[in-house]
């Protein structure tokens, strides 16, 4: 089949994002050309601040080099701009003389730095901010001038002011309005960011309007006249008052534009066969400055671009950050407020700490940060997922450490973290390592820092910390999505959430068969993608589809749990934590037939045989005679239970008998993570209830259940949910809670984690109030478990499932 | 494979192909050496790795098998079937067995004479 071929002009961070997006979705559509004005590769505009300041160096921040575009089989012409499109002919011309065909163009030009009309601005000596010749020339100045001017008080503004300061010069800051940020900060924040920057050496001349650049009679400027009559010397002036999306090209091929490439969802322009993306484009009326918004157009672009056909961009919440090494301030959202909103704020001049968190029914939609920036990154997330802060309200000032994080409390503040700080306890990744790579690999999302350090990639407990390294290290360009609305991994675009809706309304009953219909890139998935999928299947079509062994994880696979020295441990069934004389003298036997190097009693009232070899576990099921205790998998684990009325003084209600009977109902229910339950006879709370996904409380005039606690990394408290009377409304109630999990929480999402997705108050609707669905909820839970057999016993009877198990030799 | 070449080595049967699992894997244990595991993947192609990670020496058995590589049970680690090779952003690698399939039996070509 011939090629297509693609041409993209500019190569910049929108650019060949697109074309990365792409080339994940299909590597053999097009032959893809690229054409930029500038004399490098793509690199990563944004760390040029800290170039300027020192602190990397140009070659830290390439993001692309010349062999990427070889191994591709990208053709790149660096230091050729295009300067005419001829839609008719379908065919760009550069000002070196090259012409290129297209059957599809990708406009990616970027912006422009806007310069004042003024005179004077063609003077030597007068410089932009946008690309590395500016930076160079800015180097080349500082090593040469004494004074600089910087005309604009914004994030590009205040940026070079710094750098400059930092290489010796003497800067003044020239502002328009009255304070500076104004598109980022409200009016308190700005004024301690000003002050603080004044301690650093900066001048600041506000409210004032520039009229002219002033020459030296020999081509060089030499100062700076305002409209007040005024004036100011300076060897260098930074122009830094905005920019202008780059249409030129656009415009002059007669492409629809209006302050922007114009284009709609798709990002497609007026010309069905042009695209166009990044700060080049006006969507929706908007024209967006930072990276995030155009790395979520690159995705959809590369989408359609690939004929898949499927993505949709809707436009972007955005957040920033001052890079100004020491000096933290962070913005999201609406944070200015209006007449419909409320502002909680938070202002310690002294301490140089100022917040102010803006309300609109009862969501976060804004926040300002300066001084202590630690929870924007929570923050910024509270705002993309718009849900009710509802309890949060009282704590959420406080931050994200305030509501109860028993893994990491008391060590949460990023920027004050030295280096040799370890941030992910489960790898041993410091933050060191973590902002090195940021800053060397370009990285933009947890995944890709989880990717290249480890960090975050096994209990997901710092996932927060390392949030707030990206945002501290690129500011606003950090990409921060809700799992709600981040794609399963990277085999395919879909979320968990829409994963579950096709497998439901599609029918879809095997892995290969879903791969296929919703197009995975990767011919079997992966470890991430898989288990979920057979997960997915399994709940959605019990009976009909049928579990993939292969697609398990190994510890559900050999229904033991593995350990770090590869043996397993064996955690057999004891009904509500009860056992009996012959019971223990088998567990005693197996111990000492086997080896078995410890016999430790668990925290769900079992006990556990570590270290058995894996040829070894069925011959060890086999002796036990006892029930799998699912110790190892996403499934209901244990029922605790205190000894209640039979022997507790205190005992209101048979909570060991109660515990047993839902352990019995329970049994081999498989989940989207695991289940533990808790039954207790008093509100003494033997059992501690209050920290399962269930737990059930005995009073004298019933039974009452809470629901949602965890006792992992980050412990929850179980919420109320229902009182109940009898023994068989407990098991329906609790049933039907957990197969409403089961349909709609997402793989390995505890049920704390749903419940703070869903709210409580959907649980309670479709459970407590709807009693028909209720009904209909915990006979669907009957059905799919009654397919459910002893997976130890089966594997014991069974040759062909002792499979897994026996080695061959040789 | 070279050293193994020097000492001459012999293809030895182990098993039918079906013996092992598509996307699944089976143990070799051969006197003196360290356990071999033998992957199949979803297109029939089988592979034989030393069972060692070259993370921290997780079975690689136990992995989860896709396209021509195992993800390993304990930290994820993803090994290529092919070379042995840690995907990257992870280095370092395993050492490869040969191993044919004809007429539907497995053999590895292990070091002769032992
Ligand atoms: C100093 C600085 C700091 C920044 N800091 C942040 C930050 O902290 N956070 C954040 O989110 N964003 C930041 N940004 C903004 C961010 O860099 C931009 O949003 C992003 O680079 C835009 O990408 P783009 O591909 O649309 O444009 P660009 O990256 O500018 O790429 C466009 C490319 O196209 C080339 N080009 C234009 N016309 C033609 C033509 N006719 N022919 C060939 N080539 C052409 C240009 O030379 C350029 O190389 C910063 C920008 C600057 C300058
Ligand atoms: S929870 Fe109440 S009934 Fe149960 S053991 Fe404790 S005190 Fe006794
Ligand atoms: S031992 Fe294999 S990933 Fe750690």
């Amino acid at each position: 089949m011939k090629k297509m071929k693609l041409v993209v002009v500019g190569n910049g961070m929108a650019g060949i994002r697109t074309i990365e997006e792409l080339l994940k979705l299909d590597t053999s559509l097009y032959d893809i050309t690229v054409f930029g004005s500038e004399p490098h590769p793509n690199y990563n505009r944004i760390l040029l601040s800290p170039v300027l300041t020192g602190e990397q160096t140009l070659e830290d921040i390439i993001l692309n080099d010349r062999s990427w575009y070889e191994e591709h089989g990208i053709t790149l012409h660096m230091n050729s701009t295009v300067t005419r499109i001829n839609r008719a002919r379908k065919e760009v011309m550069t000002d070196d003389g090259k012409t290129a065909r297209y059957d599809r163009l990708l406009l990616a030009t970027g912006s422009k730095p806007f310069m004042l009309p003024v005179p004077g601005t063609d003077l030597d000596g007068v410089v932009t901010f946008r690309d590395i010749g500016d930076v160079n020339r800015m180097i080349e100045a500082a090593g040469r001038l004494k004074r600089a001017v910087v005309i604009g008080g914004g994030l590009l503004g205040l940026e070079a002011a710094n750098g400059l300061a930092m290489r010796g010069m003497q800067v003044s800051v020239v502002h328009l309005g009255a304070s500076l940020l104004d598109r980022q900060l409200d009016g308190a924040a700005a004024a301690l960011l000003q002050g603080s920057l004044h301690e650093r050496g900066l001048e600041f001349l506000m409210e004032r309007q520039t009229e002219a650049i002033l020459g030296n009679g020999q081509g060089a400027v030499r100062g700076i006249r305002f409209r007040d009559g005024g004036e100011l010397e300076t060897d260098l002036v930074v122009m830094a008052v905005g920019i202008r999306p780059n249409t030129d090209l656009a415009d002059a091929a007669g492409i629809h534009t209006d302050r922007g490439v114009v284009v709609n969802d798709t990002l497609q322009t007026y010309d069905p066969s042009i695209y166009a993306v990044g700060e080049c484009v006006s969507h929706r009326g908007m024209a967006y400055g930072l990276v995030a918004p155009l790395f979520e157009q690159a995705k959809v672009a590369a989408n359609h671009l690939a004929l898949h056909g499927i993505g949709r961009y809707g436009g972007s919440t955005t957040s920033t950050k001052l890079k100004v090494t020491g000096i933290d301030v962070f913005s999201a959202g609406e944070f200015m407020g209006g007449a419909d909103t409320e502002a909680i704020t938070l202002a310690d001049p002294v301490g140089g700490v100022y917040k102010k968190l803006v309300i609109r029914d009862d969501r976060l939609i804004g926040a300002c940060l300066y001084g202590d920036t630690v929870d924007g990154a929570w923050y910024f997330r509270l705002i993309r997922e718009a849900k009710s802060i509802g309890e949060l309200r009282e704590n959420l000032m406080f931050g994200e450490s305030s509501i109860g994080d028993t893994g990491h409390s008391g060590e949460n503040s990023i920027a004050g973290m030295p280096d040799t700080t370890e941030i992910c306890g489960c790898n041993g990744v410091c933050k060191g390592t973590i902002v090195k790579a940021i800053r060397e690999k370009g990285l933009f999302t947890v995944d890709e820092v989880k990717k290249h350090t480890k960090a975050a990639s096994s209990c997901g407990s710092c996932t927060g910390l390392v949030e707030q390294i990206l945002i501290n290290c690129i500011g606003g360009a950090a990409d921060i999505k809700p799992k709600s609305e981040k794609a399963i991994c990277a085999c395919a675009d879909y979320t968990h959430g829409e994963l579950r809706k096709a497998i439901r309304e599609q029918h879809l009953t095997s892995i290969p068969e879903t791969m296929r219909f919703l197009e995975w890139r990767s011919p079997d998935g992966c470890a991430t993608c898989r288990p979920a999928l057979n997960y997915y299947l399994m709940s959605t079509w019990p009976g009909e589809a049928r579990d993939d062994t292969q697609s398990r994880l190994i510890n559900e696979r050999a229904h033991a749990n593995i350990q770090k020295d590869g043996t397993y441990s064996v955690v057999p069934r004891m009904w509500g934590g009860v056992t009996s004389p012959s019971e223990l003298r088998r567990i005693a036997d197996v111990a000492d037939k086997y080896h078995v190097p410890m016999v430790k009693v668990t925290g769900g009232q079992r006990i556990d045989l570590l270290g058995i070899r894996k040829e070894d576990l069925p011959a060890v099921w086999k002796d036990l005679d006892m029930p799998s205790g699912h110790a190892y998998g996403k499934s209901l684990r244990t029922v605790k239970t205190c000894v209640g009325k039979e022997f507790c003084r205190f005992g209101t209600q048979d909570s060991t008998g109660m515990g047993i009977a839902l352990e019995k109902d329970l049994v081999g229910m498989w989940s989207p993570h695991k289940v533990k339950l808790a039954v207790s006879g008093c509100p003494r709370n033997c059992a501690e209830s209050g920290i399962k996904d269930i737990g059930i409380i005995a009073v004298d005039s019933g039974w009452e259940l809470y629901v949602g606690g965890n006792g992992g990394i980050k412990t929850e408290v179980a919420q109320f949910f229902v009182k109940v009377q009898t023994h068989d409304d407990v098991l329906e109630y609790a049933g039907a809670f957990l197969q409403l999990y089961r349909e709609e929480a997402f793989y390995l999402e505890r049920t704390c984690h749903y419940l703070s997705r869903v709210g409580l108050e959907h649980a309670k609707a479709r459970v407590v109030d709807d009693a028909a669905n209720r009904a209909e909820l915990y006979a669907r839970l009957r059905f799919a478990i009654s397919f459910e057999k002893d997976p130890w016993a089966e594997r014991v009877e069974q040759a062909s499932a002792r499979r897994e198990f026996e080695n061959l030799t040789a | 494979m070279n050293t193994s070449s020097l000492q001459q080595s012999v293809w030895v049967s182990i098993c039918g192909i079906d013996d092992i699992p598509r996307l699944g894997s089976r143990v070799v244990h051969h006197q003196g050496h360290a356990p071999i595991a033998v992957f199949r993947a979803s297109d029939d192609h089988v592979f034989a790795l030393v069972d060692r990670c070259p993370h921290q020496g997780g079975p690689l058995s136990a992995g989860l098998v896709h396209g021509h590589a195992v993800t390993c049970p304990l930290h994820s680690w993803t090994v290529c079937l092919e070379d042995g090779q840690a995907q990257a952003p992870d280095v370092g690698c395993v050492r490869k067995v040969d191993v044919k399939v004809e007429a539907g039996r497995v053999f590895l070509g292990l070091p002769g004479g032992s």
